[in-house]
């Protein structure tokens, strides 16, 4: 690096140049991955907080619309009491129990808002908190609908054409698409009328059953028989309305700019190693090994990247820290240090490419007149 | 210790053909002394410096430092010819060829890093070398604020403080005046006796040439006798 410290400090205004660029991708790729998991779980916690692991839907031929894939949707499924008790039955299924799930409109003292209401049979074990359960006639809320509702314990709600007592605030994190959710006693909410979409059958008693499993050998031809689509719950929040498409936006755009931010690395990279190549020469000349000299330079592209992604990660996490409040950003590992080192990996890659074009320079251009 | 070419050749391709740069040249350089290498433009005379010094190997031949086995051969692979330079070679180019991001000192310190030892552990010979060259004021000066005569005793000092066996030097008055020309073929020349380093001096002036112990002629590639006119 004796040469590459000193080629930093005697062109700094290039490399700062290079940093800065370097920051805002960072920057932008480091608000983006939080705002993507923020997004994902405002729409997804009410299901990735659920104590099963697989979720049986069914599929209706003229069950519009269909996920991706042609895959369930939560809209779309409607299972029947037969279904549910027949899952009860299967091999590996410890725990099998209706889930509905459906936007109904409730009203407090606040004005109407319409938020997902989770319909599970008391003593199901499907509430995020152990302690808590749901009854005919009241409903549990969580924080986020509390806040929504404006609503606290022992309030009245409407909901739907019910009326209803809030029996607690449970406080937990629960959305679905993106709205908090609030659960009812499975009886209360087969009574909204949720479970009835136009054209359903009568029989029908929830959204989905929510199955806790020892084993997944046997749920593939269970499906088959029971007439349902099986999916363990990560495969299972693509079937939300609008998750896959939001989520895969927000991503597409964090792997465009990871992408761009190593071709831009490289492009920086290029210029500059063709532009140097004379000292290269030299250096080559003077006896230096292509070793050395791609250690130098991948060196020097090292510091730089890790000055800029590292400035970049923490602008963004203060922007996060301070916007959490009032913009769905989640904050972790995953969505500061894992892009922070993706972009400084695919930096480096895409600098060692550039770099790689020492190995080509003949010291004897050393001779050339420059 | 001595520089010895044994009838090195360099053939380069030419297209369909080939093209005879160096054609079967035997010198010594004693250790301690400076040959001239004369010839016009197109004779070989870099090509010959470019054996002589590892940068292209010789299509044929040989090229001896002191007593010992040759050190570059045309089968010499490619890290060693680096390694000879490293350790064993001085060169000042043409131009100076400086590094327009290190110091007069750094410049000199540089050969140390390049060689695996820390930079500070030459600092003091570095120092002695650019007061020989007359440069100790200008050691932490880069090489955009030097004039031309300055970055060439820069180079030439860079190419000593490794302490080479063999001083190879490639037209160095090119871009100076007649007068500073003299001055660097003479400090070359008694660097080289001071450091016992056999050198190779090509150069297209003859008239600066006055210190030099001895020279030879090339013309289109062969060790020939001067020209009359030349």
């Amino acid at each position: 690096m004796f040469v590459a410290l000193r080629d930093l400090r005697f062109a700094r205004g290039r490399f700062l140049l290079m940093a800065a660029v370097i920051v805002l991708i960072t920057y932008l790729v480091v608000f983006l991955a939080s705002l993507t998991r923020g997004l994902g779980e405002d729409s997804t916690s009410g299901i990735t907080g659920l104590p099963v692991d697989h979720l049986a839907f069914t599929v209706q031929a003229d069950a519009p619309p269909s996920g991706p894939g042609g895959g369930p949707t939560f809209t779309g499924s409607q299972v029947e009491q037969a279904q549910w008790e027949a899952w009860a039955e299967v091999d590996g299924v410890t725990s099998a129990q209706p889930l509905g799930i459906a936007q109904v409109r409730a009203t407090s003292s606040m004005p109407c808002d319409t938020v997902p209401a989770f319909g599970i049979e008391p003593g199901a074990g499907l509430l995020p908190d152990s302690a808590a359960d749901v009854a005919d006639g009241k409903v549990l809320l969580s924080s986020g609908a509390a806040d929504a509702l404006g609503a606290q314990a022992g309030d009245k709600l409407s909901i739907g054409t019910l009326d209803v007592t809030v029996d607690a605030v449970l406080d937990v994190t629960a959305a679905y698409a993106h709205t908090p959710v609030l659960w009812t006693s499975l009886d209360d909410w087969q009574e909204l009328g949720a479970h009835l979409a136009p054209g359903a059958d009568p029989t029908t008693v929830a959204t989905v059953v929510a199955l806790d499993t020892t084993s997944d050998d046997a749920l593939a031809a269970a499906d088959d028989d029971i007439g349902t689509v099986t999916q363990n719950l990560h495969q299972s929040l693509s079937a939300i309305s609008s998750y896959s498409s939001e989520h895969g936006s927000l991503l597409l755009m964090v792997v465009f700019l990871v992408g761009i931010a190593a071709l831009v690395v490289g492009a920086f990279f290029t210029v500059w190693t063709v532009s140097r190549s004379g000292d290269v020469a030299v250096l080559k000349a003077l006896g230096a090994s292509t070793r050395y000299l791609l250690r130098d330079a991948i060196g020097q592209a090292l510091v730089i990247l890790v000055i800029g992604v590292g400035v970049g990660t923490l602008l963004a996490w203060l922007t996060t820290v301070l916007l959490q409040s009032v913009v769905p950003v989640a904050i972790g590992v995953s969505t500061t240090l894992l892009p922070a080192l993706v972009l400084v990996v695919l930096g480096v890659a895409g600098a060692a490419l550039a770099i790689a074009q020492i190995t080509r320079v003949d010291p004897h251009a050393a001779l050339a007149a420059r | 210790m001595d520089l010895r070419l044994d009838h090195v050749t360099l053939v380069y391709p030419d297209g369909d053909s080939t093209l005879t740069a160096v054609d079967d040249v035997s010198l010594v350089v004693p250790s301690g002394t400076t040959t001239a290498l004369l010839g016009p433009s197109g004779s070989g005379k870099s090509s010959l410096l470019a054996v002589a010094g590892g940068l292209t190997p010789p299509t044929s031949g040989t090229v001896t430092y002191g007593d010992g086995p040759p050190v570059l051969t045309p089968t010499t692979p490619r890290d060693e010819a680096t390694r000879v330079r490293l350790h064993r070679i001085g060169f000042v180019f043409q131009q100076p060829q400086l590094i327009a991001s290190l110091t007069a000192l750094e410049q000199l310190e540089l050969l140390a890093h390049l060689r695996g030892d820390r930079p500070a552990s030459v600092r003091e010979r570095s120092l002695e070398m650019l007061d020989a060259v007359g440069l100790s004021a200008w050691a932490h000066k880069r090489p955009g604020t030097l004039s031309g005569g300055q970055r060439q005793r820069v180079a030439i000092a860079r190419a000593f403080v490794g302490e080479p066996d063999v001083l190879l030097v490639d037209e160095p008055t090119s871009a100076l005046d007649h007068e500073r020309g003299v001055e660097i073929i003479e400090l070359v020349t008694a660097l080289g006796r001071r450091f016992d380093a056999a050198t190779l001096l090509v150069s297209h002036d003859e008239s600066t040439l006055g210190a030099v112990d001895a020279s030879a002629y090339l013309l289109d590639g062969r060790l020939t006798a001067r020209p009359a006119a030349a």
